[in-house]
């Protein structure tokens, strides 16, 4: 069986964020980049079905992006993937999800994947998205925000979130694709074995320009900070006189201190 | 300027965030018409064409079928956006018409503004005013960011039908999880977010929470991890909360988390981020480390 999982490198996202010198996107100074959290948890179910499916199955893991995003693809590779193909793309985060899919469609089409995981939404741009297009795209069934998978001769049966806590059960024959929620597994670590075994995975590189054949539909205007609303109150300083600072503020603004 | 408002039904019931897509495109100061997969028993509350698709033949959740019913209506009314809620069947949807209809998607719209509309990104922490390309174009908006409209009278119903051709069959539904603290009672609720960095920190927060005579809540990443159970988590795909005070410590305030508890009376957030977007809706935004903030904090109350 063949299996391909995309990820996505995103910011960590306790960082500052300042525009671009155009005003649509982040400028990426000073920035530390890392696997989108919905991303991992798509490369741990992606490992354990190879795992599960044992020889003659090979798990690729694909991301667009610049250079950087190669530490995405070697830690998916040190938690398990065969293989990764990047492609190289400076200009990916200018591009709309539409795009983003349809190369990722382009590379996938006709290579026979069975299943393909991807995560629910990317933390930064978070369109939610990009997996159900492929699908669309490819013609694959799909299933999106799953908590729960589970692989038997050609049929997945997974769990999607619901609202409220409640989950939806959902069965359908491969070839799939399905988009990962978090709290799906518990996404492992790479241990040092793993990590040096993977730097003898081979990583194949391919210019954007061979898989890119659509024009954007939607364009970003702005990238911006909220509106303050303002009202709140901010409080900074030392932590024993913010507790007084709090501690009078409860008795003054609410009856739970008497 | 016209639009086609996707329904929401589950369970046998007619969502009440429905009234959410009509306040939509209220303040578009479009025209309307909306498609249900649902009943004619359960109606929503306005008077303007109706699609309506029985349930029964098509399910709840058959995104196929759906697919299907909606761009039938599509080639019947033209619309100039078909809008549907951010939400477990509004993400699942939307791509695949607006795929289908090789069309602009724009998703999790908070605010229509001028030159587009405004979506959030960056974990909520910035906006983006996004604009489609294409003549039509599929949205999905934010849940609770537009207002609930009930304009009262009845739909005009035109019936679709559709066959299969779908690739999944579903099962049924799974209830939530058994609860283990009633958060709703809570006149006091202290909340662990991933700030608070591991499970051997959470006595730490439940001692606050019981000082303060609450109970302790989580966001979901501290759920997930399995340093507390599901029936403290605070948010879209947890419990709804309004306590008299929310204390929130080391959660950033992601849109989901915020739809949980942004109705509390008094809301205090402990984060070490002067940006954290939980700064919008606090009362107070105490900028220091949880753990060194919020023992002092519990030790001056139960004094
Ligand atoms: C469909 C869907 C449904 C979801 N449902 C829910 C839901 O029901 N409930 C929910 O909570 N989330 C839900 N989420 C997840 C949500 O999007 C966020 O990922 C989550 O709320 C983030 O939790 P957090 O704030 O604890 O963690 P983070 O976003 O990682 O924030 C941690 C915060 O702690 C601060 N911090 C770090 N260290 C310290 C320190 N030492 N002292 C003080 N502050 C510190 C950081 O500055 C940061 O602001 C859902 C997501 C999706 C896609
Ligand atoms: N640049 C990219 N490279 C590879 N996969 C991506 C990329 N962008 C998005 N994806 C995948 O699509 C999912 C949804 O992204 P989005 O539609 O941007 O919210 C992500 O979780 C990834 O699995």
């Amino acid at each position: 069986m063949k299996l391909l999982v995309c990820i996505k490198q995103v910011p960590d996202l306790e960082s500052r964020f300042k525009p671009d010198a155009a005003g649509v996107w982040y400028n990426e100074t000073d920035l530390a980049f890392r696997m989108n959290e919905y991303d991992e948890y798509a490369v741990e179910q992606a490992v354990q079905l190879r795992e599960k499916l044992g020889e003659g199955t090979e798990l690729t893991v694909l991301s667009i992006g610049p250079d950087r995003v190669v530490e995405a693809l070697k830690k998916a590779l040190a938690m398990g993937c065969d293989n990764a193909a990047h492609i190289q793309d400076p200009a990916a985060s200018g591009k709309d999800p539409w795009q983003i899919a349809s190369i990722i469609a382009a590379y996938a089409k006709d290579k026979g994947f069975d299943v393909i995981f991807t995560g629910m939404q990317s933390q930064d741009r978070g369109s939610a998205q990009v997996g159900v297009t492929i699908a669309e795209q490819l013609g694959l069934a799909c299933t999106t925000t799953i908590v729960s998978f589970d692989y038997d001769n050609g049929t997945i049966t997974a769990k999607r979130e619901l609202e409220g806590g409640i989950k939806g059960v959902v069965k359908l024959k491969t070839p799939a694709l399905v988009t990962c929620q978090l709290g799906l597994n518990v996404p492992r670590y790479p241990t040092l074995p793993n990590i040096m075994k993977a730097k003898k995975k081979e990583i194949t590189a391919i210019p954007v320009v061979e898989l890119l054949r659509e024009e954007a539909l939607a364009t970003t205007a702005s990238f911006h900070p909220p509106a303050k609303k303002g009202g709140g109150i901010v409080l900074e300083g030392d932590v024993s006189d913010l507790v007084d600072k709090v501690i009078a503020i409860l008795k003054d603004k609410t009856a739970v201190l008497r | 300027m016209k639009t086609l408002l996707i329904g929401e039904y589950r369970e046998g019931k007619l969502l009440e965030s429905t009234c959410e897509l009509l306040g939509f495109a209220n303040q578009l100061g479009a025209e309307t018409a909306m498609l249900l997969v649902g009943s004619e028993n359960q109606l929503p509350v306005y008077s303007g064409t109706l699609y309506l698709a029985d349930v029964a033949a098509c399910g709840e959740y058959n995104p196929g079928l759906h697919k299907k019913l909606i761009l039938e209506a599509v080639q019947k009314e033209s619309p100039d956006y078909i809008v549907f809620l951010h939400s477990s069947y509004g993400w699942d949807l939307a791509p695949r018409v607006a795929a289908s209809l090789r069309i602009a998607q724009v998703s999790e719209i908070v605010a229509i503004v001028d030159g587009g509309f405004e979506v959030g990104c960056c974990n909520g922490k910035m906006r983006r005013t996004v604009k489609p390309a294409t003549a039509q174009a599929v949205l999905t908006i934010q849940a609770g960011a537009f207002p609930v409209l009930q304009p009262g009278g009845s739909p005009e119903i035109r019936k679709l039908s559709a066959t299969d051709g779908g690739a999944l069959e579903f099962i049924g539904y799974e209830a939530a999880e058994k609860k283990d603290v009633d958060l709703a009672k809570a006149e006091v609720i202290v909340s662990a977010g991933r700030g608070v960095g591991k499970k051997d920190n959470i006595p730490v927060i439940a001692a606050l929470a019981k000082a303060l005579g609450g109970e302790m809540g989580a966001s979901r990443p501290v759920v997930d991890a399995e340093w507390v159970s599901h029936s403290h988590q605070v948010g879209t795909t947890g419990q709804t909360v309004s306590p008299k005070l929310y204390v929130a410590c080391g959660i950033s305030g992601a849109i989901q988390h915020l739809a949980g508890m942004k109705k509390s009376d008094f809301i205090i957030a402990i984060n070490k981020d002067k940006d954290a977007p939980i700064g919008e809706i606090a009362d107070v935004l105490v900028v220091a480390d949880v753990m060194q903030f919020v023992p002092a904090l519990t030790a001056r109350v139960a004094r």
